[in-house]
């Protein structure tokens, strides 16, 4: 899984941080960091929830696992 | 063609939706509704479409717009009609959020969290001074977003009485009051900010006049604008979802029990309470400034949506037992801060204030009771921010 996230439209909500902020942080301005672009095992599930959380749909995954 | 049914509906129980709010929602999840003024509006009842009407590029918070869907009388004044943020478009509206992003962000509230708890502490140590029984309504529930809010902002709390009421007018009074208040309310700002402009001190508005007045970003009168919408909005929701909170879950003592038994539930618990309360009943009026197809209806440019938070919260296609009260519910999605670019500024603002306040009561009064039948607390406002005026407990 590679996650990779839009700062232009990121809103700073926050949901993607608060689903895990072990991949996801936020700046001075409050706009999304990833922390983590190739997030493994547990955290993909964590992923995915703020990739579906965020009300900016800043967050985008692309997965290789098929 | 069945007539559309009348919206909004009063509730009767704090915490459910009204009884007529049933054939809404089996209508949906896109219907028409008739408004109080005998227009009709759009409204969305589904969970899914919500969050797709929500980010539709289509979906306009002009409410200058002729066809702007108005909900109730107090709806119509020129102050209610031309709010910062809540009633812009883009680009505007997201020059203005991002001035505020970096105050409300997760990150920077989290910070706050120390200070919270010192000043939900005293609340509390106050209401054990003081009673049983206890008026959380007037000790807790309406004092702490307001003095939460004076200091973030930088706002004199000496005045807090006076925003207190009139933001409160503003949101539930007749179309008279709601103007009045609003009118109180911008004068009262405009002099603060007029302060700061000539002498900053510390807080949001004095960032704000630093780093974006003092600059040519904006002028006085947006940076009033911005301030009224801070004030407001920080007011009223914050302190209803914090009494139907205590409310409902003094209601669901076997749940209450959960929380007790393992507090670390909170946060979830306080998205299910979220998603059950729907606070505001309403979570979005838009108008459609192209057309919207969704759920097989054509939305076409000019007409009124709105989107119930109240129902799509309780959405059966994506919620098991939705009208259950489940605070270990895996995930609790609701709408209640809205979705898209004008979801709540100050969401996570309001989650910490929630979280503290419920930790602090479940901790320290653990025995607490509603002193009445929940039957006998009345619900003021339809459609909108939905209040009790007392909350009487005891322990």
């Amino acid at each position: 899984m590679r996650v990779s996230a839009d700062r232009e439209s990121c809103i700073s909500a926050g949901r993607c941080m608060a689903a895990t902020s072990e991949v996801f942080d936020q700046d001075e301005d409050g706009l999304v960091l990833v922390l983590v672009a190739e997030p493994a095992g547990e955290q993909r599930a964590h992923v995915r929830k703020a990739a579906y959380s965020c009300p900016a749909g800043a967050i985008e995954i692309r997965s290789d696992d098929v | 063609m069945t007539e559309a049914p009348p919206y909004p509906q009063k509730r009767t129980c704090p915490y459910e939706p009204p009884a007529g709010y049933q054939e809404i929602g089996e209508r949906g999840p896109v219907l028409k509704v008739r408004l109080f003024d005998g227009r009709e509006a759009w409204m969305v009842t589904g969970y899914r479409e919500s969050r797709e009407i929500l980010t539709h590029p289509n979906l306009s918070s002009q409410r200058t717009h002729p066809n702007f869907p108005i909900v109730a009388p107090r709806f119509r004044s020129q102050i209610a009609r031309s709010l910062a943020l809540i009633a812009m478009d883009p680009p505007v509206h997201d020059t203005y959020r991002r001035y505020l992003n970096p105050h409300f962000s997760l990150k920077a509230v989290r910070r706050m969290r120390p200070e919270l708890e010192r000043i939900v502490s005293g609340y509390v140590d106050d209401i054990l001074e003081q009673g049983p029984p206890a008026d959380l309504v007037a000790s807790l529930a309406v004092p702490l977003p307001s003095l939460v809010i004076c200091r973030h902002l930088g706002v004199p709390y000496a005045d807090h009485e006076f925003f207190q009421d009139s933001s409160g007018a503003v949101m539930l009074g007749t179309e008279e009051e709601s103007a009045k208040a609003a009118q109180d309310l911008v004068d009262y700002i405009d002099r603060l900010v007029a302060d700061q402009v000539k002498n900053p001190t510390e807080g949001l508005l004095a960032t704000l006049v630093r780093e974006r007045v003092q600059t040519g970003d904006i002028g006085h009168d947006e940076l009033v604008s911005i301030a009224l919408v801070l004030l407001i909005a920080a007011h009223e929701t914050t302190s209803s979802s914090l009494a139907l909170g205590i409310i409902t879950l003094l209601e669901h003592p076997d749940q209450l029990a959960l929380l007790h038994a393992d507090p670390s539930l909170l946060p979830g618990a306080i998205e299910e309470l979220l998603r059950f309360i729907a606070t505001t009943d309403l979570v979005a009026t838009r108008v459609a400034k192209g057309d919207i197809d969704i759920a097989g209806h054509r939305i076409k440019e000019g007409e009124g949506v709105l989107v119930s938070g109240t129902l799509a919260n309780r959405d059966g296609a994506v919620h098991t037992r939705a009208d259950v009260l489940d605070l270990r519910r895996e995930n609790p999605h609701h709408v209640t801060f809205g979705f898209g670019i004008h979801q709540c500024l100050g969401q996570n603002l309001a989650r910490i204030e929630l979280e503290v306040a419920f930790h602090e009561l479940l901790t320290r009064i653990p025995g607490m009771r509603l002193a009445v039948d929940v039957a006998d607390l009345p619900i003021l406002g339809a459609g909108t921010v939905q209040r009790v005026l007392e909350l009487p407990v005891e322990w």
